[in-house]
């Protein structure tokens, strides 16, 4: 029971205020153990010899001069910068040039939105197996052309080493574009009618309408955008096995199908640990400076 | 904990008088992967015989990722000091189980049957820790088999199966000569780590299997036999069709049969598929030894894991005597397609395959020319095993010359140590 030396003190009162921190922290301290307590449990055992079953023995950088050393490693980052620069630019790309047409007061506009934004209601296995399916050389486009008459026509990234990586992009433009599309239409839409007209008024083209004034007004949305994309990116595991299974060999890894390999295949919980780590630093290498900047925006 | 075991123990004796048969002669949990058609048939044989002792059976199948799953699920377990009695693992498996005190010995079973005298002495040993058996073979997969399409090759004039790579080389381009694709495969890691490994046996000879793939010995690994072997592996990439990319092992075996490609290289599991689809060993398919006059082993074994109380304790030792039993092993050979591992079990039921199987083991046994596979997780540590694929699946899928290949797998085998 609680008991209070002040005089003024009444029990429903103290309830009233207490009441929403009574009701998150269950929440909060859940969150705080489940999220943040095991990515320091991860961090810590990045730094010992964890194998079959994890130890706790402290081992120093062990496992980060391992990770460090593996091949795999490499092709993994590398990967990932090559997907996710391709992913986002593009799609953002082919988002705002959908937007901008759309935006043209186009017949059967809800139609085509809908039709556009529609692979984004698949979940990025089935995106996956269809394009595999598609771009398998003995199965997909290149039987296709071939039956058509193009002997010699060749489209076989897929099982290309070098050219694996850029499937994975373009299935994920084809799944995510739409979604960038809808982000940047509602944008154009919440530009104000009368600075288009004043423009026009100005004698601006449309080109220079939609460079100088409307694009820029729409930086808030390219922010999230690429926020977004990014994370989708990042994340990207489902697509990567359905489509390649890391593959040819391991040419399409990423780091998150590494750290699942050596995490549950291969019984080496240190290295997935590391590897998990250095996923972490470089999120929060590009996400704390962007925080920081708009969090600074608004506390202004 | 240990009071509620007591309890439990309590109980099962109180229960003995009463006569009560389902705790009369244990109860097991097992964890396992064999969900799929013969290996389910398979694995029901060994729980139909432990029902018939009155024995309490708990399955616990968790499939998917090839037991990714179920290794991750028994992790949890033994955290939680909760370990089902059995678990389908095998190999260098079983010993980092064992160094983490996570295993039960069955010693006393094994001396009262002579486990020693009918197993071959390399899966002993693998069976083995600290010199007690902590695990029990169910069978032998042989690695190390070339199925063939034998019209095929009559038709590109190969009359004779060849015994060395350079004669397999030899017929490989009087097929390509002919059209045909001398063989199929499937490019996923573990494919191309099998066909490595035979192609190691066959060019270096079992001793130079042994130094260079289980005890990584690293002027084996380095030396130029090893670069022999890589270049052998290139050649056999160039037998390969073009779409083997990712290709699952089953429908490479479908291609041999449909008459699409002439050989395959894999394990025995390839004979279920032919078997499957109603062909006949020796008839519509042929099944060869590759080159190297050896055998690699691969074999399924259940560990058994520290369980405490009498009916679980009880249980394993039953589960143990009956893994090994003579019936057993035929009926659950014959359900799965390989051959006993026990080698006392005569193979008249069996197909020509597996006796020619059985008899070439016993050849092997006695030449020491027995071998555990590498790719198939019998010889190295997982995490050894991990670096060798990544490695020969890169070098299969790219144009990596032989001497580099074998500088970074004797670097990948330091890094993984």
């Amino acid at each position: 029971m609680p008991v209070s030396s002040s005089s003024g003190f009444r029990p429903g009162q103290w309830l009233e205020r207490r009441i929403p921190v009574l009701v998150v922290s269950p929440l909060f301290a859940l969150s705080l153990f489940f999220v943040y307590g095991f990515i320091l449990w991860t961090a810590y055992i990045s730094f010992t010899r964890s194998g079959v079953m994890p130890v706790y023995d402290f081992d120093g950088l062990a496992q980060y001069e391992r990770l460090w050393s593996t091949p795999r490693w490499y092709v993994a980052i590398r990967n990932l910068f090559v997907f996710s620069g391709l992913f986002i630019a593009i799609s953002m790309a082919i988002g705002i040039l959908l937007a901008i047409l759309l935006d043209q007061r186009v017949r059967g506009e809800g139609l085509i939105r809908t039709i556009y934004l529609y692979p984004m209601a698949l979940s990025f296995i089935v995106t996956g197996t269809v394009w595999k399916w598609i771009l398998n050389p003995g199965l997909g486009i290149e039987r296709l052309m071939r039956e058509a008459g193009f002997e010699s026509f060749r489209f076989d990234w897929l099982i290309d080493g070098d050219r694996a990586i850029y499937t994975l992009v373009i299935a994920g433009v084809w799944q995510s574009s739409g979604y960038a599309m809808a982000l940047f239409l509602a944008g154009l839409r919440s530009v104000d009618d009368e600075v288009l007209k004043a423009a026009a008024i100005d004698g601006a083209g449309p080109w220079r309408t939609y460079t100088g004034i409307v694009l820029p007004i729409l930086r808030p949305v390219f922010l999230s955008t690429v926020i977004i994309l990014a994370h989708l990116a990042i994340k990207s595991f489902d697509l990567v096995v359905a489509l390649t299974g890391g593959g040819p060999g391991y040419a399409t890894d990423m780091p998150a199908t590494f750290m699942y390999a050596f995490a549950f295949q291969r019984s080496e919980l240190g290295v997935a640990a590391a590897s998990a780590t250095m996923m972490l630093a470089t999120i929060v290498a590009i996400i704390v400076p962007y925080l920081y900047s708009e969090l600074r925006q608004t506390g202004r | 904990m240990t009071n509620f075991t007591k309890l439990m123990a309590a109980g099962a004796v109180a229960c003995l008088p009463l006569g009560s048969p389902a705790l009369a002669d244990g109860t097991v949990e097992v964890l396992h992967w064999w969900t799929s058609g013969g290996e389910a048939k398979a694995l029901g044989e060994l729980k139909s015989a432990f029902e018939a002792q009155d024995g309490t059976w708990t399955d616990s199948p968790i499939a998917g990722g090839g037991g990714d799953a179920a290794m991750t699920a028994l992790r949890a377990r033994v955290v939680a000091g909760n370990p089902p009695t059995a678990v389908q693992l095998k190999g260098p498996g079983i010993q980092e189980w064992a160094e983490q005190g996570a295993l039960n010995d069955v010693q006393h079973v094994a001396t009262d049957e002579h486990w020693d005298d009918v197993l071959p002495p390399v899966l002993a040993e693998i069976m083995k820790y600290d010199g007690k058996y902590v695990a029990a073979p169910v069978n032998i997969h042989r690695v190390d088999w070339m199925w063939g399409n034998p019209d095929l090759l009559e038709q590109a004039g190969v009359t004779q199966m060849p015994t060395t790579w350079d004669a397999f080389n030899a017929a490989a381009d009087k097929l390509m000569a002919a059209g045909i694709t001398p063989l199929a495969h499937g490019g996923q890691p573990w494919q191309d780590a099998t066909l490595f490994e035979d192609v190691v046996l066959g060019v270096g000879g079992a001793d130079f299997y042994r130094s260079a793939l289980v005890d990584l010995d690293a002027a084996a690994l380095r030396s130029d036999t090893m670069v022999a072997s890589f270049d052998q592996l290139r050649k056999l990439r160039g037998y390969v069709d073009p779409n083997f990319s990712g290709r699952d092992w089953n429908l490479a075996t479908a291609m041999v049969m449909r008459g699409e490609a002439a050989f395959q290289i894999m394990g025995d599991w390839a004979k279920g598929e032919f078997l499957a689809a109603g062909k006949v060993p020796g008839e519509d398919f042929t099944c060869t030894p590759t080159p190297g006059n050896g055998f690699v082993l691969n074999a399924d074994s259940f560990t058994f894991f520290k369980v405490s109380g009498e009916p679980n304790l009880r249980g394993q030792q039953v589960l143990a005597s009956l893994i090994m039993s003579p019936d057993f092993q035929k009926a659950f050979n014959l359900a799965k397609g390989s051959i006993p591992a026990r080698t006392d079990v005569p193979l008249d039921d069996f197909d020509i395959c597996a006796q020619r199987s059985h008899e070439d083991l016993l050849k092997a046994t006695e030449n020491g020319t027995l071998v555990p596979s590498m790719a198939h997780e019998m010889a190295v540590p997982r995490s050894v095993r991990g670096e060798f694929l990544d490695l020969v699946t890169e070098f299969f899928n790219s144009d990596m010359s032989s001497q580099d290949a074998v500088n970074r797998l004797a670097d990948a085998a330091a890094r993984a140590m």
